[in-house]
């Protein structure tokens, strides 16, 4: 179970919760390791709600936890991922002379690792230093 | 450390106490001047120099929002001048419009001490106020835009005077400001709330507001008046820029009757001709009425020819000027308050109206019969840069290179004024006036602008050249409250105590009662949060005191 | 500064009125804080948004060293000297950050740098830094806040997400609030989303717009021209995903209002595009202002990264990426900015004030930070993936709860915060003050270049 989608980082009012909680805390950790995806692709890969995915690209690779959302939310072909560690390890330090990465709409390969228990998961804490 | 200055040999030009070229000595202590100082004072031996005060600009624009964000419009200019960093000074980026760092050692280095910043929104003065404190060695004060203030003009048009007055003093405590800045009053409305429209003329009515301008104008003077406050309110008139608005100048200058008005760059009001078509000077006509009238100050906001930036309150105008060339430009509008305009510009001498405009800025100067009561600026950075002081100078002192100047420009233009026939010179004497003891005396400020005991020890030392632009374009020495800053035409010393200069006009407490319910409808922060806690004076606030005056004559 | 803070009857609790929030550029100032002043906490946080309630309630005074130099716990000064020894040591020092502090503070920033001969980049590079590039293009129409609450009757969200990151910027400023002219609150106004996901921000719109992605440019082009006269084209569908009729309706209304407003957001400034597609827009409301009054403003995120501009710009006269090597400023985006420093492995020390790049950097930038080809410095309020891989790591206390000072709302108004309760550890304005000055003194041993007379 293998797709390819555009990724989409962003804020969330649940990053930015975790976010005074403490950036080493479980909530966090938690909310920024959550990939949303739309009901389309998640059907079309064979993925679920909860289901552990690797999510890689030339850059580098990390695990985390879908979410399936509703339809219409989300176009067809794209994943939104709030912003954190598990974001970064997939940024091109390439600017392209502006300062800022391409921080929105890298190409992402999606595998399926494992099924997941839903909400309260908690993935190993993770240092953002590979 | 000794702190105790003697200056000797100097040729003194000090216009206040009548001294106008006479060898004294100077001798200085504590930060003052004072009549003697003791045998192990500093001595600097000024043979051949000219020994002023600091110079004292009364109307600039180098701090505050505003600026910041004319700042920030313009790397490609500041790449072109960058300020080194020297040991004793911080580097900072030149141009149009110059860093703080940058701007502050700047003045010092054309002899300048003191300046004073014409247009801050009530707002968001803390910036300015934050600015200043980052702007090293010339005292600061500014004047804060209330002129299109919604809350003011409503008590002006429901004829509640009395409170109008209280209003006033509040604002000017709670923003720490100098005095009160009239920006085309009347204009924000039209332009904010009725698709970038303007007011035409000072007696038509704003749609919103239902007031004229010319009320507006009348309940500040008066205000001001009543209050006492040393500098009368400082005013941008309405249609700022437009051909044939000299009668709107004369008008506005009429309404203040005998009381103080301070008409801030002139120049730009002292246009004839049709609304719409290319000017013609009035400089004879406004120079008239500023020649018989003691209660008028004016400062002439010269332009010259290269850079300059639109930076005004005056949003309406700038959009008019932007439709020429279509630059990037700036619209910031303030709640409640105030407007604002950026736009890059370029005065060329080739062009007949640019031309033009800096000849009615000389005929000013020239026609002006009282050098005490007209100021020398280019309304920096509107006309051009405050760096261009020492070429007005030339300009004003030499007949022979004014001509020559005038060669080089619109023949059409000059063929229009009676520039050419106006030979008159400036002497030393006279540029000391309207560079430093004028503008002191304008500003209502004892302690500046002159030499005599007691007078803050701002000081500057030119060496005495034939070529007076090259003269006052480096001082050889400047000294800033008793410090030496420059020495032999380099920095010695760095001096961030400077003082921000400000009123405080009594009120009554009982007016808070009446501002603040308009806060809590249309303000989008707090009542509480709006007046500006002394932290920001970072204990260096100057509290001028009041007194009513009817002309700088009065003591 | 807190003439509104009183002391209430029971003992210990204090009640902090009008305090400001600088979670995010909102900077809501009407917050009233109850603290618990034996415990050290704030119990309520009253009309503050789930952002806010979640910054002022869970802040805590932990229990850890103030400072640590390669983890071991060390006096503050020593590890102040220790930085500015690093600082000054280094061939290409660089410092970023600051969106997370006072004004007071970041003032100290530029000229510890200036006399390293450093590097001063802010968080505005990888937030809304095209956009600063883009108003040094094209200027910008713009506004404060209370002037969209008084008179706009069109308010446009494009590429941004105000009910998640900005959750009372509709309430206290652009959507329901009740103006001078715009009495009716909502209902006195149009409010258009652009964005590619439907948002919890769609939710409260009158016309959403789903964009197809990295179609930003292209639409804000066929609205400028139609700005020109030109008409909108028939396979607007195909190009950005939207029906023509959408985009001609929208073009109708924004031409016929009175008072028109976009706020944008990083949907902007981080895809395809970047600074164009920030200067299309603000070229977009210059435009319009040939029909009626129309303005544009960034989003900007962090409580005080408009302090941060602000102060960087009038002490070097550039916002953002600005390099001190020469002896004067030199602005050059993508060669001083931090994300390139890091990733082209250039930086050989690294000041890191109030934020976190290794936890939200690219992956190379971040493998280099952490790697011992660069000294790390921190400075922040809270442990984070950054703090912890410092040598340097200094704790300080939290602008807004346990200090005072000024910061700048997203539309560059400057508020004053009034502090909750004190704190054992240090303000960021101390730790820099004494940072500045300790620097200050290396350099003028050091004898740089600019010390001779050769510049001047």
């Amino acid at each position: 179970m293998k797709g390819q989608l555009i990724l989409i980082p962003g804020r969330s009012s649940k990053q930015g919760v975790g976010l005074n909680k403490g950036k080493l805390k479980e909530e966090y950790i938690r909310v920024t390791t959550t990939l949303e995806l739309s009901f389309e692709d998640a059907q079309e890969i064979g993925l679920e709600t909860a289901d552990i995915v690797k999510i890689s690209n030339h850059i580098g690779e990390t695990e985390v936890q879908v979410k399936v959302l509703k339809e219409g939310k989300l176009p067809v072909g794209y994943a939104f991922i709030p912003y954190g560690p598990p974001s970064s390890c997939l940024f091109d330090g390439e600017t392209c002379g502006s300062g800022m990465p391409a921080s929105k709409g890298m190409t992402i390969d999606v595998e399926f690792i494992k099924k997941g228990v839903k909400k309260k998961t908690v993935l190993p804490p993770r240092t953002a230093v590979s | 450390m000794n702190n105790e200055i003697r200056i000797i040999n100097g040729i003194v030009f000090d216009p206040t106490n009548n001294i106008d070229g006479k060898v004294v000595d100077i001798c200085i202590k504590d930060g003052k001047i004072v009549s003697k100082v003791s045998k192990s004072a500093k001595v600097i031996d000024a043979k051949g120099m000219a020994v002023m005060p600091g110079g004292v600009d009364i109307h600039c624009h180098i701090t505050g929002p505003k600026v910041n964000l004319a700042r920030k419009l313009m790397p490609e200019d500041h790449r072109l001048d960058p300020h080194f960093k020297t040991p004793n000074t911080q580097s900072g980026s030149g141009g149009i419009v110059p860093s703080t760092f940058a701007t502050g050692y700047r003045y010092a280095t054309l002899g300048y001490t003191t300046a004073m910043e014409a247009a801050v929104p009530p707002l968001t003065a803390r910036h300015a106020l934050e600015e200043m404190y980052d702007t090293p060695i010339i005292d600061n004060g500014f004047y804060v835009l209330l002129g299109n203030n919604l809350f003011l003009q409503s008590l002006i048009a429901e004829g509640r005077f009395a409170e109008f007055k209280e209003a006033v003093a509040w604002w000017l405590n709670a923003t720490k400001a100098y005095t009160v800045k009239l920006v085309n009053p009347g204009g924000d409305e039209p332009w904010k709330g009725h698709k970038n429209l303007n007011v035409k003329s000072i007696d038509e009515d704003s749609k919103a507001t239902d007031i004229a301008p010319r009320k507006v104008i009348e309940a500040f003077i008066d205000a001001v008046h009543e209050l006492g406050l040393p500098h009368p309110p400082h005013i941008h008139c309405n249609n700022l820029g437009h051909s044939g608005n000299f009668d709107t100048t004369l008008e506005s200058m009429k309404t203040a009757g005998d009381r103080r008005l301070h008409v801030a760059h002139i120049q730009f009001n002292s246009y004839a001709g049709e609304v719409g078509k290319p000017p013609k000077s009035a400089s004879k006509e406004i120079t008239d009425y500023v020649n018989d009238h003691q209660n008028i100050t004016c400062d002439v906001g010269q332009v010259m020819f290269g850079k300059a930036m639109f930076m005004t309150a005056d949003a309406p105008l700038t959009y008019l000027l932007r439709s020429y060339k279509k630059e990037k430009w700036v619209n910031a509008d303030t709640e409640c308050e105030s407007g604002c305009g950026i736009l890059p510009f370029d005065y060329q001498g080739m062009i007949y109206t640019h031309a033009l405009q800096w000849a009615i800025g000389l005929e000013i100067f020239l026609l002006s019969k009282d050098p005490w009561r007209i100021v020398l600026s280019t309304d920096h950075p509107n006309g051009g840069s405050f760096a261009n002081y020492p070429l007005v100078i030339k300009l004003l002192m030499d007949y022979e290179f004014r001509k020559l100047a005038m060669k080089s420009v619109n023949q059409k233009a000059m063929n229009s004024t009676i520039l050419g026939e106006l030979k008159r010179e400036y002497t030393l004497n006279e540029i000391c006036i309207i560079t430093r003891a004028g503008p002191a005396k304008c500003l209502g400020l004892k302690d500046k602008g002159h030499l005599g005991v007691g007078a803050d020890a701002d000081v500057t030392v030119y060496d005495m050249l034939e070529d007076k632009e090259e003269m006052f374009n480096a001082p050889r020495y400047v000294m800033k409250a008793g410090q030496l800053l420059i020495a032999d035409h380099e920095f010695v010393s760095d001096y961030t105590d400077k003082k921000v200069l400000r009123v405080a006009p009594d009120y009554d407490k009982e007016i808070e009662k009446v501002i603040k319910p308009f806060f809590d409808d249309f303000y989008s922060i707090n009542y509480q949060n709006y007046a500006i806690q002394d932290d920001y004076l970072h204990g260096l606030g100057k509290v001028i005191g009041t007194k009513k005056k009817n002309s700088i004559y009065e003591n | 500064m807190s003439a509104a803070s009183k002391d209430i009857k029971i003992v210990n609790e204090k009640i902090v009125e009008n305090a400001t929030c600088t979670f995010c550029g909102c900077c809501c100032d009407d917050i009233t804080l109850t603290v618990d002043m034996d415990k050290k906490v704030i119990t309520k946080a009253k009309d503050a948004c789930v952002l806010g309630k979640s910054w002022f309630l869970n802040h805590v005074i932990e229990d850890k060293p103030i400072a640590r130099i390669a983890g071991k716990e060390v006096p503050l000064d020593d590890a102040i000297d220790e930085a500015a020894k690093i600082l000054m040591d280094a061939k290409f020092p660089i410092l970023y950050g600051m969106s997370d502090t006072v004004c007071e503070a970041q003032r100290h920033c530029a000229p510890i740098m200036d006399d390293c001969g450093g590097t001063i980049d802010t968080t505005t590079s990888v937030c809304h830094g095209p956009s600063g590039m883009a108003f040094q293009g094209v200027g910008e129409p713009t506004m404060t806040l209370g002037e969209v609450k008084n008179r706009a009757d069109f308010v446009m969200y494009w590429g941004g997400n105000p009910a998640e990151a900005h959750p009372r910027h509709f309430a206290r400023y652009a959507v329901t609030p009740e103006g001078m002219y715009t009495p009716n609150g909502k209902d006195d106004r149009t409010v258009v989303i652009v964005d590619i996901r439907h948002t919890k921000t769609a939710g409260v719109s009158d016309i959403f717009l789903q964009l197809k992605p990295g179609k930003d440019f292209e639409l804000l082009w066929m609205l400028r021209a139609a700005c020109k006269g030109v008409d909108i084209p028939n396979d607007c569908k195909d190009i950005c995903g939207v029906e023509k009729e959408v985009v001609e309706d929208l073009f109708q209304r924004m031409k016929n209002c009175n008072y028109g407003v976009i706020f944008f957001g990083m949907g902007l400034t981080m895809t395809r595009g970047r600074h164009f597609n920030s200067g299309a827009l603000m070229a977009l409301a210059t435009d319009l202002n040939e029909f009626t009054h129309f303005v544009a403003k960034p989003a900007r995120g962090h409580g005080n990264v408009t302090g941060a501009d602000n102060v960087v710009s009038w002490q070097t006269g550039y916002p953002f990426g600005v390099n001190f090597s020469r002896g004067h400023p030199r602005f050059n985006p993508g060669e001083f900015t931090t994300v390139d420093t890091l990733s082209r492995k250039e930086a050989d020390a690294a000041l890191i004030i109030a934020s976190d790049p290794v936890a939200n950097f690219p992956k190379p930038a971040i493998d280099h930070l952490t790697s011992d080809k660069c000294k790390l410095i921190s400075i922040d309020t809270k442990n984070t993936p950054t703090s912890e891989a410092a040598h340097v790591s200094i704790q300080t206390s939290t602008y807004g709860i346990n200090t005072g000072g000024t910061v700048y709302r997203m539309d560059d108004v400057p508020i004053s915060l009034r502090p909750a309760f004190d704190s054992p550890f240090p303000s960021d304005l101390e730790v820099l003050t004494k940072l500045r000055k300790k620097v200050n003194e290396l350099s003028k041993k050091a004898n740089r270049p600019y010390a001779t007379k050769k510049y001047m």
